[in-house]
């Protein structure tokens, strides 16, 4: 540090900054066109990029889950051939997961608001972060070409000695997640650096959001984890192009250590995509209940205790792979903690309703839907970490309910939530708050049709990945597709009026929740570089007893905007920050 | 774009727009090689832990087949790469003392010895495919009695192969900062991109300095 | 309680069966508690504390160490509790008596294989003795496949390069299903087994006499009673849809183009032949991946032909 000063406490000459309602221009109206775009290294439209390519890849994922849940209406062959049923759950999972779910807040709503909470132009590596949109595209590239030259039928998994010996364009495809690895590791990074270097002054880290102590965890986890899927991916790679031997029980090698390499990854990465849909809720909650969060320190740190145990639990995957019994316990007990930061989370986050003023706008909605079905998900994860109840359930459709709950009922519905909560400051428009409801109950209504049935038929020993499978399951099957069908309902209905709002949608004020975090001082939509000022922090983002003009300021003689314009309050003080 | 920031007339060229100063944008770049760092390690990490899992498990075959890895070659490999870090250490303390023509000739010795380091691993290669000694299931040499001689040899070429690669991807760092040296972007106020090629460059050091024991010192 | 367990679970039919499925039971009523605690509280809040107006102000509230210790501290009682009873129930489920016994599984895409102690064998059916500690010795001739009976609590993979093992102890003669549990391509689903738990006497009985052919059966209901049996049907289909292997309809008699470019026509001798080597006449545009049936009677593959002849 350049300064030597003891003191950690700094004045500084401040004077309010009040964001201009309906500004003419914003990071929209300049730099337009294709190649502007495609060029840009502003953090908000590459932010947006994502969020549309994520959004296709959801639409398609979403899709072939739709063609599953059709096949699966009875037992034997309908439409679908076996091996083509196969290829759809592959895709299904790889999909989801690894071009929706792992990039989906931290890349697209991470992107755009981490920078506008912590007050700073851009992200501390700004070409570094389109780099990263352009491999994950890359990535992409090559993961669909794998589709369209060959069929891929090995589960998003890639078990060996299955993956080594099916024929179809294996290679291919573990090569382009190889290579979307490295857009996931450079975010990680960006972030990281961003949010050590870039804060605000006076945005203490005892300052920050929740959102962004939600992406720091999982920053961390991107960098230490991805790192191991991408040499297993390469590994992988070269056993089919080579034979190299290591996960092919046939040329020697072992398959149970590839799965150890798979899952180290593979787990932390299941926190790589519900952390920061944690730090949402968080803000959505404060928000909308008008209330400081309750235990701040304990939701914050949750996060990093979550992050740093997740590492250590890859192995509650494996309990009847054929591992030592020994591991089985070791990784058992270890699991069981995951559970009391998340438990900690859960009743902090209802604590902070309590004596709130509680708006039920469409965000808070799903919150709510997140804090219901995640509590489902966090129990029967419980339920599959005990040993003995796991050799039964492993690999049931009661599994496939589990995470379901976890990744669509808890992180999916977080990212909705986020994406309503943060519309109007990414788009400047409102969306109609009346179907914004009634979708968000449409979706929990099919969510739970379609994946509580899957609990029951599960533990009844229905396993997963079954193309065909016997009579006694069909009314369950059948109950599960038709709830899928209503959850599709609600996300074109969702799509119709989002997009509507961005044609015709009533334009936004700039805080229209009344919220006390920094971005909502920007402009909706922002401006091309954020503030044109410095803002500076001196309550944290949930202090609503501090009266909304002490949340505005910013230094006093700061200019860096391109936009010149007047002060809206030329009383110049001196406040204390912290360093 | 209006000149009103009175900041903007102390920042150097060389700051980007959404950095406050010279010192903020240097530490977070600094900041940034370190966390890439990190995630090398773990990379390389990965590999570790398979080599470690089969020599557990088959210690015999890596006696056996270490012998027929060049310990002479490897150690002179050692010395020109632990040398190479050397000289890149010079070149970031030349461009902190402004020294121009010392950045370029330390930069041109650093890939100068990363090149000898590359040609001494091209014979080392060329001679072991000539025996046959080829990765996986192209592997046909019959001069070591272990079923499972082409594992070792699978993740001896994996793990030098993917070290080699960061060695040309060093190499090509530092030409492009020789372009910007010559073209005088770096002085004392400035050269975070020597820095972190730097940082890099020990990193590559360092991982050969794990790797050359592992695979060509075991008895 | 017992109502919600009898509709989640199958029937409970190994010796520590009721052992899991108490815990299973445990975690569940725990679970459903705290979930009702959590959605009333939520209604409730978001009931009583609603917004009244926009000028609506809150009091300051940042924590509460004793509560959130309280939040943490339970929880972790009751998963260290269900860590403790999984574990315990484990140790029962992997520490095998020593007088098991012993059962040797190979399975094979996508195939079951049991070889008794006695020396008999038999496909897709496995018949063991209730009342007595039965292990299973299990490996894989290919890829990763996992042993599962649900109404046993019982899963182990199985794996190509090593042999793994489960045991059980049936409480009662029954007849039960087997699935293969991981993921192993295309008919995955169709690798099911039957599992046939008869009294110890009847299971002497089997082991000297093996399967007792019906013999008012005519020989193409015998051959199509075996071509169920055996499993063929995971790969063969008998409505002339392509599966793993070539359809059964109408393939006696027909011309067939093998892999080597040559013909042959599929008659008896081809069809005893394909089922004993399978890999010296692989139809053309089929993977090579069908095992050998050296099992069989000759009186069996005659049943097996005569059923073919009759799919038209």
């Amino acid at each position: 540090m350049a300064t030597s000063d003891s003191s950690n406490i700094k004045k500084l000459q401040v004077r309010r900054f009040k964001p201009e309602e309906y500004p003419e221009k914003s990071y929209l109206s300049e730099e337009k066109g294709l190649w502007a775009w495609m060029t840009t290294v502003d953090h908000k439209k590459i932010g947006l990029m994502y969020l549309a390519s994520i959004t296709l890849f959801f639409f398609a994922g979403g899709m072939l889950a739709l063609l599953l849940r059709t096949e699966l209406l009875v037992p034997a062959q309908s439409f679908l051939a076996a091996d083509t049923y196969n290829q759809i759950f592959t895709l299904h999972g790889a999909i989801m997961v690894f071009f929706f779910l792992v990039p989906s807040v931290p890349a697209a709503l991470g992107n755009f608001i981490l920078p506008l909470q912590l007050g700073c132009k851009d992200v501390a590596f700004p070409r570094v972060n389109l780099l990263s949109y352009y491999i994950y595209v890359i990535g992409a590239i090559i993961t669909l070409t794998a589709i369209f030259t060959g069929s891929v039928d090995t589960g998003w998994t890639f078990y060996t000695p299955y993956s080594t010996a099916t024929e179809g364009s294996i290679m291919l495809m573990t090569f382009g997640v190889f290579i979307l690895g490295f857009s996931s590791i450079l975010t990680g990074l960006n972030f990281i650096v961003t949010i050590h270097r870039l804060r605000s002054p006076g945005l203490g880290w005892n300052k920050l959001p929740l959102f962004l102590w939600g992406l720091y965890a999982t920053s961390i986890i991107q960098i230490l984890a991805t790192p191991v899927l991408a040499i297993t991916l390469l590994l992988l790679t070269m056993e089919r192009l080579l034979g190299i031997g290591i996960f092919d029980p046939n040329l020697g090698g072992d398959p149970v250590l590839y799965q150890h390499f798979f899952w180290f990854y593979s787990h932390p990465a299941v926190y790589i995509m519900i952390v920061p849909g944690f730090g949402i809720i968080s803000e959505i909650i404060s928000t909308f209940s008008r209330k400081h969060i309750f235990g701040y320190w304990a939701i914050a740190l949750s996060s990093l205790a979550i992050a740093f145990i997740g590492f250590l639990v890859w192995g509650h995957h494996m309990f009847v792979s054929g591992q030592s019994s020994l591991a089985n316990v070791v990784f058992s007990f270890l699991t069981f903690f995951v559970g009391i930061p998340t438990g900690i989370k859960i009743f902090n986050w209802i604590a902070t309703m309590y004596r709130g003023s509680i708006d039920m706008k469409t965000p808070m909605l799903y919150a709510m839907s997140f804090l219901f079905l995640f509590s489902i998900g966090g129990f029967t994860g419980i339920m599959v970490g005990a040993l003995a109840v796991d050799i039964h359930l492993h690999d049931t459709y009661y599994v496939v309910a589990h995470f379901h709950y976890v990744m669509m009922g808890g992180m999916v519905m977080a990212f909705i939530g986020g994406l309503h909560y943060w519309w109007p400051k990414i788009f400047g428009k409102m969306y109609n708050e009346t179907l914004g409801r009634i979708v968000c109950v449409t979706l929990f209504i099919g969510f739970n049709m379609t994946f509580l049935p899957q609990f029951v038929m599960g533990s009844l020993g229905m396993p997963r990945r079954y193309f065909n499978y016997l009579e006694q399951y069909q009314a369950f099957h059948q109950f599960s597709t038709i709830g899928s069908y209503v959850m599709a309902v609600g996300f074109f209905t969702m799509a119709g009026y989002l997009i509507y709002s961005l044609r015709k949608g009533k334009r936004a004020p700039s805080n229209p929740w009344g919220s006390r975090a920094l971005e909502w001082q920007a402009t909706s939509p922002p401006a091309l570089h954020n503030y044109d000022h410095t803002p500076v922090i001196i309550h944290g983002p949930y202090d609503y007893h501090r009266p909304m003009q002490e949340f505005q300021l910013g230094i006093a003689d700061s200019h860096n905007g391109h936009d010149d314009h007047p002060p809206t309050d030329p009383t110049i003080k001196t406040v204390e920050a912290d360093k | 774009m209006a000149q009103t920031s009175e900041t903007s007339v102390t920042r150097g060229a060389h700051v980007q727009h959404h950095f406050v100063d010279s010192d903020q944008q240097f530490e977070s770049s600094k900041m940034g090689m370190w966390i890439f760092l990190v995630t090398e390690i773990l990379f390389f990490g990965g590999l570790f832990l398979g080599y470690i899992t089969f020599r557990l498990w088959y210690p015999d075959l890596y006696i056996m087949a270490s012998e027929h890895l060049d310990t002479f070659w490897g150690t002179v490999n050692t010395i020109v790469l632990i040398g190479s870090s050397l000289t890149v250490a010079m070149a970031i303390r030349s461009a902190q003392l402004n020294q121009q023509k010392g950045l370029i000739i330390n930069l041109c010795i650093t890939i100068a010895l990363a090149a000898t380091f590359m040609v001494i691993k091209y014979f080392e290669y060329a001679h072991k495919f000539e025996l046959g000694i080829l990765p996986g299931t192209y592997y046909t040499y019959e001069g070591i009695p272990h079923d499972l001689a082409n594992i070792f040899f699978s993740i001896y070429y994996m793990m030098t192969g993917l070290h080699g690669l960061h060695v040309m991807i060093g190499i090509g760092l530092m030409i492009w900062l020789i372009v910007r040296a010559r073209k005088g972007h770096f002085h004392s106020g400035y050269y975070t991109p020597v820095e972190v090629t730097g940082l890099y460059w020990h990193l590559v050091d360092i991982i050969w300095i794990f790797l050359f024991p592992l695979l060509y010192l075991i008895d | 309680m017992n109502r919600l367990s009898d509709f989640m679970l199958p029937p409970a039919r190994s010796t520590y069966a009721a052992e899991v499925d108490a815990l299973f039971n445990f975690v569940n009523v725990i679970s459903l508690i705290l979930l009702l605690g959590i959605t009333i509280a939520i209604i409730y809040f978001s009931i009583k504390y609603r917004r009244r107006s926009e000028d609506d102000t809150t009091p300051l509230i940042t924590h509460d160490s004793r509560l959130e210790i309280t939040w943490a501290v339970i929880p972790l009682i009751l998963v260290l509790i269900t860590f403790a009873w999984g574990f315990n129930t484990y140790l029962t489920t992997t520490t095998v008596p020593d007088d098991a016994y012993e059962v040797r599984v190979t399975a094979t895409s996508w195939r079951w294989d049991f070889q008794y102690e006695e020396g008999q064998t038999s496909v897709n059916e496995l018949h063991v003795p209730a009342g007595r500690p039965v292990r299973l010795v299990m490996i894989s001739n290919d890829v990763i496949h996992s042993f599962y009976v649900p109404d046993l609590r019982i899963k182990m993979d199985v794996l190509p390069n090593r042999y793994s093992q489960v045991w059980f102890e049936a409480t009662e003669p029954f007849e039960s299903q087997i699935y293969c549990a991981e993921y192993c391509g295309a008919a995955h689903s169709n690798m099911l087994a039957d599992i046939i738990v008869h009294s110890q006497e009847d299971f002497n009985t089997w082991l000297e006499e093996g399967d007792t052919i019906d013999e008012s059966l005519t020989p193409a209901e015998l051959g199509q009673q075996l071509v169920d049996r055996q499993g063929c049907l995971a790969c063969h289909s008998t409505d002339g849809s392509r599966l793993q292997g070539p359809s059964f309809q109408g393939v006696f008699g027909r011309e067939r183009p093998l892999e080597d470019g040559t013909t042959v026509t599929a008659d008896e001798n081809y069809i005893r032949q394909s089922l004993l080597e399978p890999m010296s006449q692989v139809a053309d545009g089929y993977p090579a991946i069908m095992p050998p049936y050296t099992s069989l009677s000759d009186r069996e593959i005659d049943s097996i032909i005569e059923y073919l002849k009759t799919l038209e």
